[in-house]
């Protein structure tokens, strides 16, 4: 009981900073905004070529840009953490006895919280662009955003134990983040990509959540590519999440 | 007589049994702190005294559950350290030097969440936090954000965090470090007042006055060691009679000059001061100044002294706090 309090509390705590700074929700939803007005419309041309997958340009972008959302959103998660570590905000905290998972719980609950509003209010205004969503494929979708939030805030958080410098931290977060991005199809289909690089893809776990993503949108939701997307963003956000605990267990003992 | 026993004896704070701490470093292991004995005795302002890098934060920390030690043992607050961290956490309190509250929080809000962490309830936190921020005189300021308070009021929400569960032992590290001397001086008056409530103060500083001011027993520590204990006055009778210090073009000459007399009880010098520690400074110094001129040595300021605590550290270590606060 006493460890889910303080989860609770925690959790609390870091909701309360976000949403007495809704400055921080405008600036992260701008970036999603302008690809959709100002990238989007590219693809609608390209929407006609062969190997473009099904559904229309924006059924085809928007997924993945939810997916690139919960990529670079929780893999910055952990520069907060860098600063408080520097404040001395954690260590006040470490020697009450509050539960130590608890610290690195309730944030990531507060991560995959914001990320699951965030995906809503696009998807939401993608609608009059031409976005087409199937009502259950959306609920799925949040899941799977909210999956992909866990694993990336959960690694975000062990780098940001290990380095604790803001400097090196966007170094390996974002130079790690990106090749991610580019090999996972979310700004162009890798159905477009020559052979090689579809065959490197293959090894990216976030191609496999673009699939699924895409899938369930159009309202194929028992796909075999949903579930194999699924289970690969749960099993690598299970693994992430239990590599986060070990190091928090281990940092902040 | 095993740690065990001395438990049980009544008003004993914190006591510690060669506590060491070794990092590893690219040039072999350092031991921070190389086996440290200690006790603290209950209701007392128990200060550790020492330059920086001496060791004082990491027994701070090693005491406080932030730092496992890696040897040695200690008693806090009635409980092991080493099997009992999460006990120790219930009963001390802990202000780390750089704080610990979030400047986008209001201070009343950060007081509340630290005593929800404690296990307290919604109600019974907001309680305590009233009580805090009138006790530390924080109720002008309690609604806005850190960020905006002046060095003192920060300093004094600090301490309030450590305070929100009445703990009956409070850890302090380097309370005053930064602050003008006003709020110095109200930092010392607010842990005076909280002596008077009960509760027992472990403090580390490196100022010499805030030592001597506000500590009733001191340890001070260099290298990882503890060089001397006792209290302020204790340690001051040690080096008994006057301390005359001189400015000398050359130091090293001076004291071969000085070296030997039978007035001199020691002499110590260097860079173009020299401290003699004497029996009478009234008849020391007529006869320094016959020894430096017959040696042929430009003398540029002479004053007497009793011994502070700069002395006393000096003796012990061969080097002067004051030098490197400056």
């Amino acid at each position: 009981m006493k460890p889910l309090i303080d989860v609770w509390l925690v959790f609390e705590r870091y909701l309360g900073l976000l949403l007495r700074n809704p400055a921080w929700l405008a600036t992260a939803l701008v970036q999603p905004i302008l690809y959709l007005v100002l990238f989007a419309p590219l693809l609608k041309s390209l929407a006609s070529l062969r190997g473009f997958p099904p559904g229309g340009a924006y059924n085809v972008f928007v997924p993945g840009l939810l997916v690139q959302l919960g990529l670079f959103g929780s893999a910055s998660v952990g520069f907060s953490l860098i600063a408080e570590l520097r404040l001395g905000v954690v260590e006040r905290m470490r020697v009450t006895p509050v539960s130590r998972l608890a610290l690195l719980l309730g944030r990531a609950l507060r991560d995959v919280l914001n990320l699951v509003v965030q995906a809503l209010i696009i998807t939401l205004i993608a609608i009059p662009f031409g976005l087409r969503i199937h009502p259950l494929g959306l609920v799925m979708m949040l899941g799977l955003v909210a999956l992909i939030g866990l694993l990336f805030a959960s690694l975000s958080y062990t780098v940001a134990l290990w380095l604790r410098n803001e400097d090196s931290f966007a170094a390996v977060v974002f130079t790690s983040a990106l090749p991610l991005l580019l090999l996972s199809g979310v700004l162009l289909p890798l159905t477009l990509a020559p052979a090689w690089l579809q065959n490197v893809a293959r090894a990216n776990p976030l191609a496999y959540a673009v699939n699924a993503a895409r899938a369930v949108f159009l309202g194929h939701l028992t796909q075999a590519s949903v579930v194999q997307g699924v289970s690969i963003m749960g099993a690598l956000a299970l693994a992430a999440l239990v590599l986060a605990a070990r190091s928090v267990s281990r940092a902040l003992a | 007589m095993s740690l065990r026993t001395d438990r049980s004896r009544a008003g004993i704070m914190v006591e510690t049994r060669g506590l060491r701490r070794v990092f590893s470093s690219r040039r072999g292991p350092v031991a921070a702190v190389a086996g440290v004995d200690l006790q603290v005795e209950e209701g007392e302002i128990f200060g550790f005294l020492g330059p920086n890098g001496a060791g004082k934060t990491t027994t701070l920390r090693m005491l406080t559950t932030l730092l496992p030690p890696t040897s040695g043992d200690a008693w806090v607050a009635g409980c092991d350290l080493r099997r009992q961290p999460r006990q120790v956490r219930e009963r001390i309190g802990y202000v780390g030097q750089t704080g610990g509250a979030d400047l986008q929080v209001t201070g009343r809000r950060e007081l509340v969440f630290q005593s929800c962490l404690y296990g307290m309830g919604p109600a019974e936190a907001r309680q305590r936090a009233a009580e805090l921020l009138s006790l530390l005189d924080l109720e002008e300021c309690a609604d806005r954000r850190v960020r905006t308070y002046s060095g003192g009021q920060r300093r004094r929400l600090d301490i309030g965090l450590g305070l929100a569960h009445r703990p009956r032992l409070l850890f302090l590290d380097e309370p005053t470090t930064g602050l003008d001397p006003q709020a110095r001086f109200r930092i010392w008056e607010e842990v005076r007042h909280l002596q008077q409530l009960g509760t027992t103060v472990f403090m580390t500083t490196h100022y010499l006055d805030e030592a001597d001011a506000l500590c009733d027993r001191l340890a001070i520590i260099d290298h990882g060691r503890i060089v001397a204990e006792g209290t302020p006055q204790e340690l001051k009778r040690r080096i008994a009679g006057d301390v005359v210090t001189i400015g000398v073009g050359d130091s090293d000459r001076a004291l071969v000059a000085l070296a030997g007399q039978p007035f001199v009880r020691e002499a110590l010098g260097a860079d173009g001061t020299v401290r003699l520690y004497v029996d009478r400074g009234e008849t020391a110094m007529p006869a320094i100044l016959r020894l430096l001129d017959g040696a042929g040595l430009q003398l540029h300021a002479i004053s007497m002294s009793r011994p502070s605590l700069d002395d006393v550290f000096l003796r012990q270590t061969g080097r002067s706090l004051r030098e490197q606060a400056a």
